[in-house]
């Protein structure tokens, strides 16, 4: 398969300067010379994308995703390095830029169609489709101006879409529109995958990036840290870069005159030995270290379970028999086991309790003390690995209690079709 | 039965195909679509983004989106009457008052004995015009645009060279101004010289996107441009012989014992254009007051404007090159810069 885009030792400085000069006279003062911090948004960027490829590339921000982006699109002329692109190339790096608010939509196609370096005739071919994938039939003539927001970002991608270009680049702006334009969005990036056309996606929205790319590049301080499938790269972004859910675990000593204490508490799963997180349904279990000071009857263990936004996941039913113990005087552990994380990605942090059931002052709970890390490897994505069982049934038509089941057997549009139908 | 059992496939999958093609293809499928989509193909062009700056690939890269300076041009013009009541009126309302005001100045009030002075000064101020229109608006277009330059990939020298495609369009409207103020007053120009014009636009045009291609991209960096072009367009406007004839000037480097300076004079592009605009249109090159003979033009013949012309074109194309390499220089960063 051909190389759609290489990129070859990309390096692009940016001076950071302290005070701009822009006027003569502060140049003057100055000789000419400003001070500026050099600053190095891509360092030696080496990838290949293939012709027909979904590539995305993932990154926090000011990690110069975009920046290697507007290189390819001939933007920004890199610093040293080159980029070598095949076939006609379009970038939507914002929607509707290049718009001028004074015209009106159908002269804005056709600015912005240009722009893009759609010739003329192209757009007059195309103008309509353009109009109605906008859905802007009855405000074409209106200024631009005029328009609301989403109006203006409709027109903007489907003019960018029917440029159909052989590389398109695309920079976060999927997400614009509501629901069904979004969805329409995607359906013409799946359409353009079938074309066999090559995308470049940056977008912080690993969803997306999961379902629709082949590979994922992650980049940090402008360097290339990985480039793999989806599911991995996405780990690596989530957990070595965006650090989500990373603990502070300065905190460890028990309460002041508590009887209890939870030392250290341990995550232990599946996939342990081979790799740092685990795969969605393997097992899990959490060991947590308790010093006690007395013994006590009936201690309860808590467990609550938190995702990279902080929100609450799972916190165990605290009148759960299951979760009672007799503690002797100087503690052990405690072990919650989970035979299966019905869990898909994401860097969950656990909080471990205990109390007595009696008396309210004997407690000890640890905030988020450590934490574990599902990789999906898969495409689902979400939240909770549900595994549907899928099945397909005929439609039944008929009006008694036995279905009788109908099968099309052939015939041409217009001619009879004929059915035998079976009990 | 059997042939009955072989077309269920095509009857159900059928119509989503065709709803596709109609709904998004139709009739561009083949240029837009699969045809030009074959995997692996190899026959494309390759585009290499790298540092450099080469004057023939941006020559190329030009031409190819003509469609698209066309279109700027237009928006230019659209936007730049849009909310305006006279709208288009102004083009030729502008010019007018400038050259009733420089009219008054020199005719009612010092008294020059020109004849038909109005005509010989629109002229001049024609070429001028188009000169001073183009300039000061490409002076300030790229920073104007930041907008696209930032976000799309295109050349950026069409920006520039819409302003002058601007100019060019309110040039044509005065030159109808001037034709028909030409059968007002009943004069006729001098054929022999009208092959001198094309030569003249020309060299005038290329002579104009080279100053503003170059202005647009220093202006983004030395914001100060803007300021210093409006300073030394007024003091270039003074020094052609638009306002006074050039046989005044030429009269007095003879005073000064100068006169084999001329040369000097005639080094600014700008000066033999608008003679040539001057010597063809206005149709004489010296008049007659009082039994004293006046100098107005040089005496030259059609064929030596052509020369001077031809000269001037050749150095305003390699200005327009140079023009392109400093553009090319310090376009890599525009998007930063702005």
């Amino acid at each position: 398969m051909a190389v759609a885009i290489e990129v070859s030792d990309i390096s692009k400085q940016f001076r950071l300067y302290n005070e701009r000069y822009t006027s003569l006279k502060e140049r003057v003062i100055h000789g000419g010379k400003m001070p500026f911090t050099p600053f190095w948004a891509l360092q030696d960027v080496n990838v290949e994308i293939n012709e027909g490829e979904t590539f995305g590339i993932l990154g926090r921000n000011g990690c110069g995703k975009s920046t290697l982006l507007k290189c390819i699109a001939g933007i920004l002329k890199p610093t040293s390095g080159e980029i070598r692109v095949r076939g006609s190339l379009a970038a939507m790096l914002e929607l509707g830029a290049g718009f001028q608010p004074e015209l009106s939509g159908r002269d804005n196609i056709f600015l912005n169609g240009s722009l893009l370096g759609l010739p003329r005739s192209e757009i007059e071919k195309r103008f309509d489709e353009i109009v109605a994938f906008a859905e802007l039939e009855q405000f074409i003539d209106n200024q631009v101006k005029y328009y609301s927001s989403g109006m203006y970002v409709r027109l903007g991608f489907a003019v960018a879409v029917n440029v159909e270009p052989d590389v398109l680049l695309v920079d976060e702006v999927l997400a614009v529109g509501d629901a069904a334009f979004q969805r329409k969005c995607l359906d013409h990036v799946r359409k353009f995958q079938q074309e066999g056309r090559t995308i470049v996606v940056v977008s912080h929205a690993t969803d997306t990036i999961r379902q629709n790319c082949e590979r994922v590049m992650v980049m940090n301080h402008g360097k290339v840290i990985t480039i793999d499938e989806p599911g991995e790269g996405i780990r690596v972004y989530l957990a070595d870069l965006l650090g989500v859910g990373t603990l502070d675990n300065s905190e460890t000593g028990g309460i002041e005159g508590n009887v209890f204490a939870i030392g250290t508490v341990q995550a232990e799963h599946g996939g342990m030995g081979t790799r740092s997180h685990l795969y969605p349904g393997e097992s899990l279990s959490i060991i947590a270290d308790l010093d006690s000071l007395a013994p006590v009857q009936n201690a309860i263990a808590t467990i609550a379970i938190h995702d990279d936004k902080n929100e609450l996941v799972f916190a165990s039913d605290p009148d759960d028999p299951g979760c009672q113990m007799e503690v002797p005087l100087g503690g052990g552990q405690i072990r919650f086991d989970f035979a299966e994380v019905p869990l898909l990605d994401g860097t969950y942090s656990v909080s471990v309790g205990i109390r007595s059931l009696t008396e309210t002052a004997i407690f000890d709970w640890k905030d988020q003390v450590t934490q574990f890390e599902v990789a999906n490897p898969g495409r689902a994505t979400g939240r909770v690995r549900l595994l549907p069982a899928v099945s397909f049934r005929r439609r039944s038509t008929g009006l008694t209690g036995e279905v009788p089941v109908v099968e099309r057997i052939g015939g041409i549009s217009g001619s009879p079709v004929a059915e035998t139908i079976t009990s | 039965m059997s042939v009955g059992a072989v077309e269920p496939a095509p009857l159900d999958s059928a119509p989503a195909p065709t709803g596709k093609a109609k709904g998004k293809d139709g009739q561009t499928s083949t240029i837009g679509g699969s045809a030009r989509f074959v995997p692996g193909q190899s026959n494309r062009q390759i585009t290499v983004v790298n540092g450099k700056a080469q004057v023939r690939q941006r020559l190329k890269d030009l031409w190819r989106n003509r469609d698209l300076l066309v279109l700027l041009t237009r928006t230019q013009l659209k936007v730049k009457y849009k909310n305006s009541v006279l709208g288009y009126l102004w083009s030729m309302l502008n010019p007018a008052l400038v050259l009733a005001v420089y009219y008054v100045v020199f005719k009612v009030i010092a008294r020059n004995t020109i004849p038909s002075f109005a005509i010989f000064l629109f002229c001049g101020l024609l070429v001028w015009n188009l000169f001073n229109n183009a300039a000061m608006a490409a002076t300030g277009v790229v920073v104007a645009n930041a907008g696209i330059v930032k976000k799309v990939a295109f050349p950026r020298e069409l920006l520039a060279l819409s302003s002058v495609g601007v100019a060019l369009v309110l040039f044509a409207i005065q030159v109808v101004v001037l034709i028909l103020a030409l059968v007002v007053f009943g004069i006729t120009p001098s054929l022999p010289f009208l092959i001198t014009l094309p030569i003249a636009l020309l060299a005038l045009v290329v002579f104009t996107s080279a100053i503003s291609v170059f202005l647009s991209a220093v202006n983004v960096y030395l914001r100060d441009t803007q300021h210093l072009t409006e300073v030394l367009l007024m003091a270039w406007f003074w020094s052609i012989p638009v306002v006074y004839p050039y046989g005044q000037i030429a009269g007095a480097l003879s005073d000064h014992h100068l006169g084999s300076f001329k040369w000097v004079y005639l080094m600014d592009p700008v000066t033999p254009i608008a003679l040539a605009f001057q010597r063809t249109m206005y149709g004489r090159s010296q008049y007659t007051d009082k039994g004293v003979v006046s100098h107005m033009l040089p005496n030259w013949g059609p064929s030596t404007y052509c020369l001077i012309l031809g000269v001037v074109l050749v150095a305003s194309i390699i200005l327009f090159l140079l023009s392109l390499i400093v553009f090319g220089r310090l376009e890599g960063n525009f998007a930063e810069e702005l």
